[in-house]
């Protein structure tokens, strides 16, 4: 029978909830680095029992960990003992060390981006917000940071190299941090094209390449934001998460700060889908594993209110991709709930009916076996919930 | 030996208990116990100060002797009680917060 294995990341350490396919009886194992922020963890979906995770601090910075037995045991790629030593005798584990490329091959450097106060600022490593595993080479992983870049690992993370074109994009001067710093938090991989990569910054908006990652353009037609002085500014957006079905990756999805938006060319144009939302204020979305037109949201009052309306908690279903929504309630708290769930905190299994899985940051994580019709709670007291990522095993 | 005390989070990280011993080439100064202490446990690196600017992290100290050395300029001498080894290097993570 399948199993089901849930990575839960926290403010106070990992967590990983692992079920059989019926998705009823859950076991709990953590925390993992307990008191460290792991903002993501993601296995490979060529080799499932190698994930990868980012922990980090605001004391002792970013540490990368990564388990090559599905999360028992860790270890800090690029320090074991027989990685130690260089030729010249000298350390080489370099597993955390993420540095802006400078070069003038490759770099291009810009040095500043929009700060708070529309001043300039440089860029300054911060974390490590997501982590992508290539879908070909279990040893190949992407990472988005803040302050926002993509950086690549061919070496299972023992070292990490900037993809500067995307840094160095003409329009880097008009990125600006969102409340949450300015981060690259969402990164798409193509299975049917592995030159093309669609990323996510808050507050820059959507990227694409087509070759690999050498060169980047934004995609952000259509997205219309206030806060900005021209609302349709080719960047600039506040994004919070963009999502696709894998059989349809020109069929994209975004929450917006405001606004649920879908692209059926790539990201080339948007068009908003919020249709009969009670807000389309939120962070997360994602897409059905069966269903390429069936999508979830979890409405937001405000982007100063975060907390869902009313005091009850309502993923919203939308099964024609968007502007027809229902409320998901079965489950779910009802009344005096004030929790958020944030962008990378919801994820799918692909079981059949799928399982849709989502946490909050007062701590529940919360798990449907039935699409999304009834829910329940697996945990109701973790740490507040940063990132929720489901593998479904063999 | 010079003795070095981590902070419990980066002990965990370094998977060493208590105090860690440290040969450390003379003159000792903070740099050269943080390069030894690097090279012993290379996990470490980046925790405690920067990988390229070698600046100390801004929510780590230093104390020696009961003194906080964390503005000393990192290739002055500690103190001879580090150096022969009948005080540790402590290194802290600064209370913030509340």
């Amino acid at each position: 029978m399948s199993k089901v294995r849930v990575l839960v990341g926290t403010r106070k350490g990992a967590f990983i909830l692992t079920s059989d396919g019926v998705r009823k009886r859950w076991k709990v194992s953590g925390p993992h680095f307990a008191g460290w922020e792991i903002y993501h963890m993601k296995g490979s979906a060529v080799n499932p029992d190698r994930i990868y995770a980012s922990q980090t601090s605001g004391w002792f910075g970013q540490i990368i960990q990564r388990s090559d037995d599905g999360g028992k045991k860790w270890n800090t790629p690029g320090s074991s003992p027989e990685e130690l030593k260089s030729p010249d005798g000298m350390s080489k584990g370099e597993s955390n060390k993420f540095v802006y490329d400078t070069s003038p091959e490759t770099g291009k450097p810009l040095t500043t981006h929009q700060w708070y106060d529309g001043t300039q600022h440089p860029w300054e490593f911060k974390r490590v917000w997501h982590l992508e595993p290539s879908l070909q080479d279990p040893d190949h992983v992407y990472a988005g940071v803040e302050d926002a870049a993509l950086f690549e690992s061919k070496d299972g993370g023992k070292s990490w190299h900037e993809l500067a074109g995307l840094r160095g994009s003409d329009t880097g001067p008009k990125w600006q941090p969102g409340a949450g710093g300015m981060c690259l938090h969402t990164i798409l991989l193509d299975a049917s094209n592995p030159n093309r990569i669609s990323i996510a910054i808050s507050a820059a908006g959507t990227f694409r390449t087509d070759d690999g990652g050498k060169t980047w353009k934004p995609i952000n037609r259509g997205l219309h934001s206030q806060f900005l002085p021209d609302p349709t500014a080719e960047v600039g957006h506040c994004v919070h998460r963009i999502a696709f079905h894998p059989s349809r990756p020109n069929t994209l999805f975004m929450q917006k700060h405001w606004d649920v938006m879908r692209s059926d060319n790539g990201g080339d144009s948007w068009q908003e889908v919020s249709g009969n939302l009670p807000t389309d204020f939120g962070f997360p979305i994602d897409v059905h594993a069966h269903e390429p037109e069936t999508i979830y949201v979890v409405p937001i009052k405000s982007d100063s209110e975060h907390y869902p309306l009313k005091g009850r908690l309502r993923v919203y279903r939308s099964r024609a991709g968007g502007n027809e929504w229902e409320a998901l309630t079965k489950g779910l708290p009802q009344r005096n709930c004030y929790v958020n769930v944030l962008r990378d905190a919801m994820s799918v299994d692909s079981l059949e009916p799928c399982g849709i899985y989502f946490g909050t940051t007062g701590g529940q994580v919360y798990a449907s076996a039935d699409s999304g019709d009834s829910w329940k709670a697996i945990v109701h007291d973790l740490p507040a919930v940063l990132s929720v990522e489901v593998q479904t095993l063999p | 030996m010079i003795h070095v005390v981590l902070p419990p989070h980066l002990r965990t990280l370094a998977r060493v208990d208590g105090e860690t011993e440290l040969e450390v080439k003379t003159p000792v100064t903070q740099r050269s116990v943080l390069d030894a202490l690097e090279a012993k446990y290379p996990m470490l690196r980046g925790t405690i100060r920067d990988h390229v600017t070698q600046l100390r992290r801004p929510m780590v100290r230093f104390f020696a002797c009961g003194e906080d050395l964390s503005h000393e300029p990192p290739d002055a001498p500690l103190p001879d009680a580090i150096a022969k080894g009948s005080e540790p290097f402590v290194i802290i993570g600064a209370i913030a917060g509340g």
